[in-house]
């Protein structure tokens, strides 16, 4: 989010997804779509079976999307910066660049392109394993379509590179002039229902909603008046990572979560659960008494998303409806309810009476969302920028301008993953989710026909390396890390590449995160859950 | 602009575009043509024959979903030679199929029952013989009952041009025609994704949503149109609910972007969830340190809350708190959470998993 919105000035998804169906190319990276997103999986394989759009994908992985794709770049895990600064070295060098457009609405290509010049394709073979004359011809099929478009995912975020690897796909994009048109652009997929919403809303340290900057003093005073307090503290917040730590060190000491469980989902959890037991006040707002919420010392039942009222923002900035169905168990309460509740203890009364009694105050803070009312969403969702009830929503960003108005290159050098394999841990572990589970699993584990379809968590591992190992298909399997160790069934299979292991994150029995590096992304503050060194052994 | 081309419906004066049908320019003049195989966005096949219409100069009947338009054309829709047509494929598709209302899933939604009371058929003039097809019940997500197919292939084109699955197609031809999986496999031991697009399509019982079986009656069941909870795709999908339950999830075509009715496996078979004996009911708070969580009101629970962050800030400064709001929540609640934090206690320490 934080590379994107550097280059454009705006972290979001710039094009709609139907525009993929009809776009020229799809270049895929990163992103294990017919899983993680199977909607929009499907819409990249319509375009390619029925609509003569051209498919590229960078991955690892032998994931589904590659049986569909014209070229498959398989990259060494943790070297996307090279690839990509390969793709556009040959697009420099055969001259298939959009150079009216490089000029026309972007700045310091300069010293981009002396970065790029070095990356030969020969150059990036040795570094990323991918044949030279493969990154060509994915090179000249991005660089001539009319129009193409770059998904990516937590692929190529979730490294100690991420904002690096995202602003590489920026470069890329703005190269080929692609951004501002339909069918074009970035397009991040999001992970969860709402973090784009999330992100929107000012649930961030930095800023309030619709990305106004906390530290403005401006900014402050419009917010002061608008929640009708005093002061608005001016200093940005930590991030979750950062909170984690410092709860740690002991100077975080009460922490309110909702719907979250970091016990899961954080690198390192034994790190992780230290420091929820060093706080000295833990809430925990969830419809599950989950692992996090069992270290509470306060637990909140709330309400699920079939039994309020409101609305998420979806991966692609459109605001939808979510409706009540059916009643809530017990005396569990929606989400908004319970925090106004607190507020109100707390001396800072906050009384609404629905959600959408919220949705207008919203309106009023948040410029991008001002047009959007509940009674326009009705039928079908608006995409933000929408700033007034006329407006009809905006389908791609950046048309004439960029956000933030040139488009920014950047001069990125490749840079290894923080733990690379040795001796003692000669393999690559890269983890994600698969397509019948969900994040930490609470939800979708407890599913009768997913579970009987994906019971327990199974680690991805080359024919080669498994006979290597003396490991059969269905032999359970030790996988340790310098953090820790965890037990599961191995799946032998040549969707992994040699050397590396892929296992997912929804089995609690088999937390991988036991095993994940912590190491952060130094200005995106994203692990780098895709690369750490493990050794596999037969257990 | 484009050229529109003149014809003729039922004595009615009506246009369409080059390149349309005739089933498609009557539907959008609102005269009604039944139809059994075709299916929007998907491969017209004119397989079942039950939108037969009359067009003058034509020698034969001719499939409605396949024939294009051409100026000055004119067409019948409700001629008795029509009529009799569409009755006889209607019989025979009621004749060859275990077609028993009583015990069906899709009793008061089905297309085919529709239209034999349409066409106010008392009982078909041929033998009933079902194929007598073995169910797969193979899975608890999706179940097959072959004896009720009508062979309109729509379920393959579902798979195959809106999944783009590519898992399903006819397994035996002729007579013994029969849809599913490569080498007439159960779906469980196939490389079904469990999307349910296929379910969605079916305009009969032969393939239902196996959570929906005894869940309620179409007509007992309220629909409600939400987004779904688990990826960031935002699908629009329908909770079907009957008595405070959901007992099934839909895709609806008619909603539009982003999905256009599809869903995944996850949207579609992950609700369970929700009505799930171990959801919590009440709050819950620890009276002491390193005791147990015990039950306690919510009046007792948020006082504890309040006061405890309070002493907290007190004694440490709002920055001594933090919060972690959530992506899987609405944004009026990321919205309140934030300002909650900012306004209520006074700091900035909020952000969510967004990064994990
Ligand atoms: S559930 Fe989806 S993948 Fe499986 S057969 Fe049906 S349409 Fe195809
Ligand atoms: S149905 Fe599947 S693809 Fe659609 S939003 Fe839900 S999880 Fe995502």
């Amino acid at each position: 989010m934080a590379g994107l919105a550097a280059a454009f000035g705006s972290g979001a998804m710039t094009n709609s997804i139907a525009e993929l169906e009809y776009t020229d190319c799809i270049l895929a990276t990163g992103t294990n779509t017919t899983e993680n997103h199977p909607v929009i999986g499907a819409v990249v394989k319509r375009a390619v079976r029925q609509h003569n759009t051209k498919l590229v994908v960078i991955d690892p992985r032998e994931i589904t999307l590659t049986k569909y794709a014209d070229i498959w770049l398989r990259q060494k895990p943790g070297t996307d910066v090279a690839v990509l600064n390969g793709l556009m070295n040959v697009i420099l060098a055969e001259n298939l660049s959009d150079k009216a457009f490089v000029e026309g609405r972007t700045e310091n290509f300069e010293a981009f392109r002396q970065v790029v010049e070095k990356y030969t394709p020969e150059f990036v073979e040795k570094i990323s394993g991918v044949p030279a004359e493969d990154l060509k011809r994915a090179a000249r099929m991005y660089a001539r379509a009319k129009r193409a478009s770059i998904l990516y995912s937590m692929g190529i975020t979730q490294h100690t590179t991420g904002t690096d690897n995202v602003k590489s796909v920026a470069n890329l994009s703005m190269l080929c002039g692609n951004v501002g048109i339909e069918g074009g652009g970035v397009n991040p997929l999001r992970g969860q229902n709402n973090v784009q919403g999330a992100c929107d809303m000012g649930a961030l340290p930095n800023v309030f909603p619709a990305y106004q900057q906390v530290a403005a003093p401006e900014v402050r005073a419009f917010f002061e008046k608008a929640w009708g307090v005093q002061t608005l503290p001016g200093k940005p917040g930590l991030t979750i990572m950062e909170i984690m730590n410092a709860a740690h060190h002991g100077d975080i000491k009460g922490l309110y979560i909702m719907g979250e469980n970091p016990m899961i989902s954080d690198p390192d959890l034994s790190h992780a659960e230290e420091s929820l037991k060093k706080l000295d006040f833990l809430v925990v707002q969830d419809i599950f008494l989950t692992e996090t919420a069992r270290l509470a010392d306060v637990v909140l039942p709330s309400a699920s998303f079939a039994e309020k009222e409101g609305t998420f923002t979806n991966t692609e900035r459109r605001v939808q409806r979510v409706r009540k169905a059916v009643g809530s168990p017990g005396e569990a309460l929606p989400d908004w309810e319970i925090i106004a509740r607190i507020a109100t203890r707390m001396g800072y009364p906050m009384a609404y009476g629905n959600a959408r009694e919220i949705w207008e105050e919203i309106r009023k803070v948040t410029p991008s969302y001002a047009g959007i009312s509940y009674k326009r969403i009705e039928r079908e969702g608006l995409q933000w920028p929408c700033p007034n009830t006329e407006h009809p929503g905006t389908r791609f960003l950046h048309k004439e301008r960029f956000t933030r108005g040139r488009g920014l290159f950047s001069a990125i050098e490749y840079l290894p993953p923080a733990e690379l394999p040795d001796e003692a841990y000669p393999m690559i572990l890269s983890t994600g989710r698969v397509l019948y589970h969900y994040h930490t699993g609470t939800m979708t584990r407890v599913s009768k026909g997913l579970s009987e379809r994906y019971s327990e968590s199974l680690v991805e591992i080359n024919p080669e390396d498994a006979s290597r190992l003396g490991i059969d298909d269905g032999r359970t399997v030790r996988l340790t890390s310098r953090r820790g160790s965890v037990r599961a069934k191995a799946k032998v299979t040549g969707r992994s590449p040699v050397g590396t292991v892929f296992m997912n994150f929804h089995f609690r029995e088999a937390a991988v995160n036991l095993l994940t590096n912590p190491a952060l992304d130094p200005i995106g503050k994203i692990p780098e859950y895709k690369v750490c060194a493990v050794r596999v052994e037969a257990a | 602009m484009e050229k529109k081309i003149p014809l003729t419906i039922d004595g009615r004066a009506v246009q369409g575009r080059a390149g349309q049908t005739i089933l498609e320019v009557a539907r959008h003049s609102g005269i009604f043509i039944p139809t059994l195989c075709y299916m929007d966005r998907t491969t017209k096949v004119g397989a079942c024959r039950v939108c037969v219409v009359e067009v003058e100069g034509a020698r034969t009947l001719v499939a409605s979903c396949c024939m294009p338009i051409s100026p000055g054309m004119v067409v019948r829709t409700d001629t008795p030679k029509v009529q009799a047509a569409q009755r006889m494929v209607v019989e025979l598709l009621w004749s060859s199929g275990d077609h028993n209302c009583l015990t069906c899933e899709r009793n008061g939604s089905c297309e085919l029952q529709d239209l034999v009371y349409r066409f106010q058929i008392e009982k078909p003039r041929f033998e009933i013989t079902p194929p007598g097809h073995a169910k797969d019940l193979s899975n608890s997500m999706i179940q097959r009952d072959l004896n009720k197919c009508v062979l309109c292939g729509r379920c393959i084109r579902a798979c195959n041009e809106i999944q783009v699955n590519e898992v399903l197609d006819f397994t035996r031809r002729g007579s013994r025609a029969k849809v599913g999986p490569a080498f007439e496999t159960d779906y469980i031991d196939s490389d079904c994704f469990f999307c349910g697009e296929c379910a969605d399509a079916c305009p009969v019982g032969a393939i239902t949503l196996r959570p929906a079986r005894f869940g309620g009656r179409p007509w007992e069941t309220k629909k409600v149109r939400t987004t779904c909870t688990y990826c960031g795709v935002g699908c629009q999908m329908e909770l079907n609910v009957h008595e405070d339950r959901i007992v099934s999830v839909t895709g609806n075509s008619a909603f539009g972007e982003p999905n256009l009715g599809s869903l995944c496996a996850k949207g579609r078979f992950g609700m369970d969830f929700v009505h799930h004996p171990d959801r919590l009911k009440k709050p819950l708070i620890r009276r002491e340190k390193g005791g147990d969580l015990e039950e306690a009101s919510w009046e007792e629970a948020l006082d504890l809350v309040a006061s405890r962050f309070k002493e907290i800030r007190e004694k440490s400064g709002p920055d001594a708190l933090a919060g972690l709001s959530s992506a899987r929540c609405t944004n009026e609640e990321n919205y309140l959470f934030q300002k909650f934090m900012r306004a209520g206690i006074g700091t900035n320490n909020v952000d969510h998993c967004a990064r994990l």
